[in-house]
């Protein structure tokens, strides 16, 4: 271990040497270093401030140097403190990589493990496709309107023109509300068997324009099957002001069904019969799986159904004449779609009734 | 309905293949749902509208393609010996009938209409001499081709007719019928017809039957009688053309749970101007097949005429409408085609008169040049008003020769004031890892009663704190429906529970034994003579919350991850008190679940599944059950995140440990620190619990932490201790014991 000597002679050649010695010790007593902590042990013998090796020189050689070497004296011990400095500093470079790596070495993990999952919970495809429906027509300026899905008869059939006893009932496989014999027709509980209700229940709160998108659950007397439902979803959609046309329907839904399926796709009309719209279309759209080339999907005819729409019969506006509805200054366009339908079509599910049934194999196949 | 394209071109010249005609049909809405060959001929199924009775038969979809391609429709004009008379001719009527009856004027045959409202017309011949036996291959084969079953000769022949013009006629054994009349008339109390099907049927009074002199022979409009059927044996044959009224025959048709080929025509609008060319056509078929001759003239009795429309139509409604002009030229040849009179009004002396039917009054009538008088004809009774017209126009126009356009429009997008409040429930559960499920809406109405209790109107307030036992809740009325898929369906969900109990149980079943479901809807009950319906959220858990693995043991779900999950949800809330307490429904575990309490309402309730209940359901594992109330929670604000400066000084904890009797409960312990009301203490938690036989039996030890800070300094040794001791005081004021601190 160095210890600091008196200087032998204030010579350059005595200096030198007594520096070089000084170095030459440093030098071999950081190479003896083992670890971090011998380092700490050296730096504290040489850098303390008090009585340090370099401090110790300070004292030893400057301050006992006469007068005139003084000068020489003191700008060797400024070098070589910074020299002295810079080494030790290299030193614990070099021990701290060589620890520290040993260190990581023996904390490295089999990073191909599996890591641990805390899973968020998955959306329900039905859902997920009628958010994204929803979505689309709010961009397209449609406010979102909601009704019961236990309905009157009046908003279910009359008031959308399905008179009492009319053979287009039939096709609605009504489920009925027990116990409502004793009311008007009119007045009797139903389960909505679609969400076109709610085209009555808003225009009757709000006077034209109107522009609405309905998403909701309606109900069919169907039990449940692969290709049956009980239950299931439909988006509706009514525009209603004084300048709606026929051409606007079919815009309007070329436009949503591009956003929906991508801009390719095509979409086409063919004239159908609802009591509540006149004219009367179901829109096809071209295979969103072919592109229109012909598949499985499409039963190789290139298109697939997708909605009804059509232009308001006046009789509906009739019932709500009175808010503004006057059928020879305003027209409007309404469509609606069954939700899981798209979704069966979009993903490929073969049974509807797996919607229902919770299965979380199913559902979580769809985050 | 199926269709024999080569027979369409007896009727119409068509240039295009069968193939491109059913696609040029289907695009005009006469859709041709499959084209198929079958013994080398094209058949088409037809996928028809309701409103399209009038083209359900060869003659009408003809008439459609005339109007498609533009070209002559062929008349149909039945050749009978010694007959002049055209069959379209205006129809013979009864002259001062009595009141309610009307008789034919033919009196060689009286027809006698009793209920004009049931039948308006009716049309009859008579051939006699026929020899009743198989009919012309030609028949045969197109009968087999729309897939139907030959009979004979004169069955065969109203049956070629039904499907070539559309009309329902019936053919009597003459002989059979007595009295020599027909009479149409309501059936009387106790009167039974067997019918064509080999069925006894009592007859009501609102039944319309055709009878004789004597007894009823057919149903009007659905089915004829077996008693008076053509036979081998017939020699003399009646033929029926009438017009019955589609409600009448509709309601019939229902009673009765019969739906004949008739029967569905009827109820929807039968041609009432076809019945003597329908009868005529039957006639010749039978002639043609059976030989025999006509015995009298045509019979053609009317009890009432059916008015024929008149619709204006103004070329201006055509564009606000459709959004393009169609020329006149174009609308007139459209319209003519398709069997209505067209007349420009511009160049009539005499103003188009509003005719009944007309959606529009006079008032709003705007005359302009270019406008039409517009005639119904009598088969297109969906045809009523102008907008009627203009679908007419489009179809054949074709709905995709309409360019596309986007509608201008200027108004708010308004959202509906729950749907930030429903993306957060949502948005919530799905971050807390439970699946989203929909079950069906239906439920028992055992289950109904049995969890329609915990949120019925009555129930809104909060129950007596810690009386520990079950909360008697007054049921809420369930909403039964009239005709369910089965029992256990009977009634409206009046609890989301019951769904996502079955569809835990269904995952269970399949082996999938970590599950974590929830769903929001709404439920119903019955609110006197209505209903009540409201949303609520549903959750589900049960098994594993992390499965085992190399990195940890599997770590159960528990009831305090459930209330961790419901307080996450609830925190999302704007309230100023939340509280927790035992008072629930009977089908949770009595230990292992809680009300939620906030701002004085119960707002849910959560815990586990009463183990009978679970046994009941073969459920093998806890599982683990909550309803929120949603409405109730709506009607707190979505809470607005507040910031607070987060202190520079530093924080100073504090542990106690603590041994108490089972009996004082974490609550009462917090409760009792908190009403010390110190400002400092930022937070005080449990940090362990433990039982054992180092507490003793009915005990417990515990290790609270407390955290104390100041927004404004450094906090003395001296306050803290002071504080400490407090909080010791207080908790020793509960029977705790201080073992260290």
């Amino acid at each position: 271990m160095y210890t600091v000597p008196k200087l032998e002679g204030y010579s350059p050649e005595a200096l030198d040497r007594a520096v070089a010695e000084m170095f030459s010790a440093l030098d071999s007593e950081t190479a003896a270093l083992q670890s971090e902590a011998e380092w700490k042990v050296l730096r504290d013998r040489w850098l303390a401030r008090k009585n340090g090796v370099l401090t110790q020189i300070n004292d030893v050689w400057l301050k006992a140097a006469p007068g005139p070497a003084k000068r020489e004296v003191g700008r060797r011990v400024n070098e070589l403190k910074a020299r002295a400095e810079a080494a030790i500093e290299e030193a614990h470079s070099k021990i701290h990589a060589s620890s520290a790596g040993a260190l990581l070495a023996a904390e490295r993990l089999d990073i191909s493990l599996p890591g641990i999952h805390r899973p968020i919970g998955v959306k329900h495809p039905v859902l997920r496709v009628m958010d994204e429906i929803v979505a689309v027509f709010k961009a397209m300026g449609y406010s979102v309107g909601e009704g019961p899905e236990v309905e009157t008869d009046y908003y279910n059939f009359e008031s959308l023109n399905f008179p009492p006893n009319h053979p287009a009932r039939d096709t609605q496989d009504t489920l009925l509300i027990a116990g409502q014999e004793h009311k008007p027709s009119r007045d009797r509980l139903l389960l909505r068997t679609h969400t076109s209700p709610v085209q009555i229940r808003t225009m009757e709160k709000q006077p034209p324009p109107l522009r609405i998108v309905i998403p909701g659950k309606v109900h069919r007397n169907d039990p449940l099957d692969a290709t049956h439902s009980p239950i299931f979803h439909q988006v509706e959609g009514l525009a209603v002001d004084t300048n709606i046309t026929f051409c606007d329907l079919k815009g309007t839904l070329d436009h949503a069904m591009k956003a929906l399926f991508g801009p390719a796709v095509k979409t086409r009309f063919y004239p159908s019969f609802f009591p509540f719209t006149e004219p009367s279309a179901d829109m096809q759209v071209s295979c969103i799986f072919c592109g229109g080339k012909g598949c499985r999907k499409c039963k190789n005819s290139g298109w697939i159904e997708l909605l009804g729409c059509g232009m308001v019969d006046p009789n509906v506006f009739e019932f709500v004449k009175d808010n503004g509805y006057d059928s020879s200054k305003v027209s409007g366009f309404a469509f609606g779609m069954g939700v899981e339908r798209i979704a069966m079509l979009k993903y490929e599910v073969e049974g509807i009734q797996l919607f229902y049934e919770g299965d979380v194999r199913f559902l979580e196949q769809f985050a | 309905v199926r269709i024999i394209p080569a027979w369409l071109r007896e009727f119409v010249h068509i240039a295009a293949d069968d193939r491109q005609l059913a696609e040029d049909l289907t695009s005009a809405g006469i859709a041709v749902e499959s084209v198929q060959e079958e013994h080398g001929s094209t058949v088409y199924e037809m996928d028809l509208t309701t409103n399209r009775v009038d083209a359900m038969n060869h003659y009408g979809v003809a008439r459609e393609a005339s109007a498609i391609y533009d070209v002559e429709l062929k008349k149909v004009e039945p050749k009978l010996p010694g007959e002049t008379a055209d069959p379209s001719a205006p129809a013979a009527k009864s002259t001062s009938p009595p009141v309610g009856i009307t008789v034919s004027e033919r009196d060689a045959f009286p027809i006698l209409i009793e209920d004009a409202q049931g039948c308006a017309r009716y049309t009859a011949r008579i051939v006699g001499n026929v020899k009743i036996g198989p009919s012309p291959e030609k028949i045969v084969k197109r009968l087999e081709l729309l897939g139907s079953r030959s009979i004979n000769n004169a069955a065969d022949a109203t049956n070629y007719a039904i499907n070539e013009l559309g009309h329902p006629t019936h053919a009597f054994d003459l002989d059979l019928l007595e009295g020599g009349t027909i009479i149409v008339r309501r059936a009387r109390e106790g009167e039974v017809l067997k019918t064509l099907d080999g069925v006894d049927r009592k007859l009501t009074t609102e039944d319309l039957v055709i009878a004789d002199a004597k007894k009823p022979v057919a149903l009007a409009g659905v089915m004829g009688g077996f008693d008076t059927m053509i036979t081998e044996r017939t020699k003399n044959v009646l033929i029926e053309s009438a017009w019955f009224d589609p409600a009448t025959v509709r309601s019939m048709a229902k009673r009765h749970g019969v739906h004949t080929d008739a029967s569905h025509r009827f109820e929807r609008g039968a041609d009432y101007g076809i019945t003597p060319l329908a009868c005529d056509r039957v006639a010749e078929l039978i002639l043609q097949s059976a030989g025999g001759e006509l015995r009298v003239e045509r019979i053609d009795a009317v009890a009432r005429e059916l008015p024929r429309l008149t619709i204006p139509l103004r070329q201006s409604e055509i564009k606000r409408n459709l959004g393009i002009d169609i020329g006149e030229g174009e609308v007139e040849r459209s319209l003519r085609r398709l069997g209505f009179a067209v007349r420009r009004t511009a160049d009539a002396s005499t103003p188009p008169s509003a005719s009944s039917g007309s959606a529009r009054d006079d008032n709003s009538y705007e005359r302009t040049d270019g406008d039409f008088s517009v005639q119904v004809p009598t088969w297109r009774l969906d045809v009523e008003r102008e907008i009627d017209l203009l679908e007419e126009l489009a179809r054949i126009y074709g709905y995709n020769n309409f360019p596309n356009t986007l509608p201008g429009f200027s108004d708010a997008v308004v959202e509906l004031p729950d749907e930030p409040k429903n993306a957060k429930v949502r948005g919530t559960m799905l971050a807390l890892g439970y699946d989203e499920a929909i079950s069906i809406t239906f439920i028992s109405e055992e289950d109904a009663r049995a969890f329609g209790g915990s949120h019925s109107t009555k129930s809104a307030l909060s129950g007596t704190p810690e009386s520990g036992g079950s909360l008697s809740i007054p049921a809420c009325e369930p909403l039964p429906v009239a005709n369910p898929l089965n029992d256990e369906s009977a009634c409206m969900r009046t609890s989301l529970l019951p769904g996502l109990i079955n569809m835990v149980s269904y995952n269970l079943n399949r082996g999938t034994t970590n599950v974590r479901l929830f769903e929001a809807g709404e439920i119903f009950q019955k609110l006197g003579d209505g209903h009540d319906e409201r949303r609520h959220l549903g959750f589900a858990a049960t098994g594993h919350l992390t499965s085992k693995s190399v990195h940890s043991a599997a770590l159960p779900y528990t009831f305090f991850h459930m209330k961790g999950d419901l307080e996450e949800l609830l925190a999302a809330f704007q309230h100023q008190s939340l509280s927790f307490d035992a008072n629930v429904p009977e089908y949770f575990h009595p230990g292992r679940a809680a009300r939620a309490v906030m701002d004085g309402e119960t707002v849910a309730y959560f815990g586990q599944l009463h183990p009978d209940h679970a046994a009941a359901r073969k459920l093998r594992q806890e599982v683990y059950i909550a309803e929120v109330m949603l409405d109730r929670l709506y009607r707190h604000p979505l809470r607005e995140p507040r910031y607070r400066r987060i202190s520079k000084f530093p924080a100073v904890e504090r542990d106690f440990s603590f041994v108490f009797d089972d009996g004082v409960t974490f609550e009462r312990i917090q409760s009792a620190v908190a009403e010390l009301g110190l400002a400092e203490l930022q937070s005080f938690v449990p940090a362990e619990i433990y039982r054992g036989e180092k507490v003793g039996a009915g005990k417990y030890s515990v290790l609270l932490h407390a955290e104390f800070q100041s927004q404004e300094r450094t906090l003395r040794d001296d306050e803290v201790a002071q504080w400490s001791a407090q909080i010791i005081a207080s908790l020793e004021k509960l029977g705790g014991v201080l073992r260290a601190q």
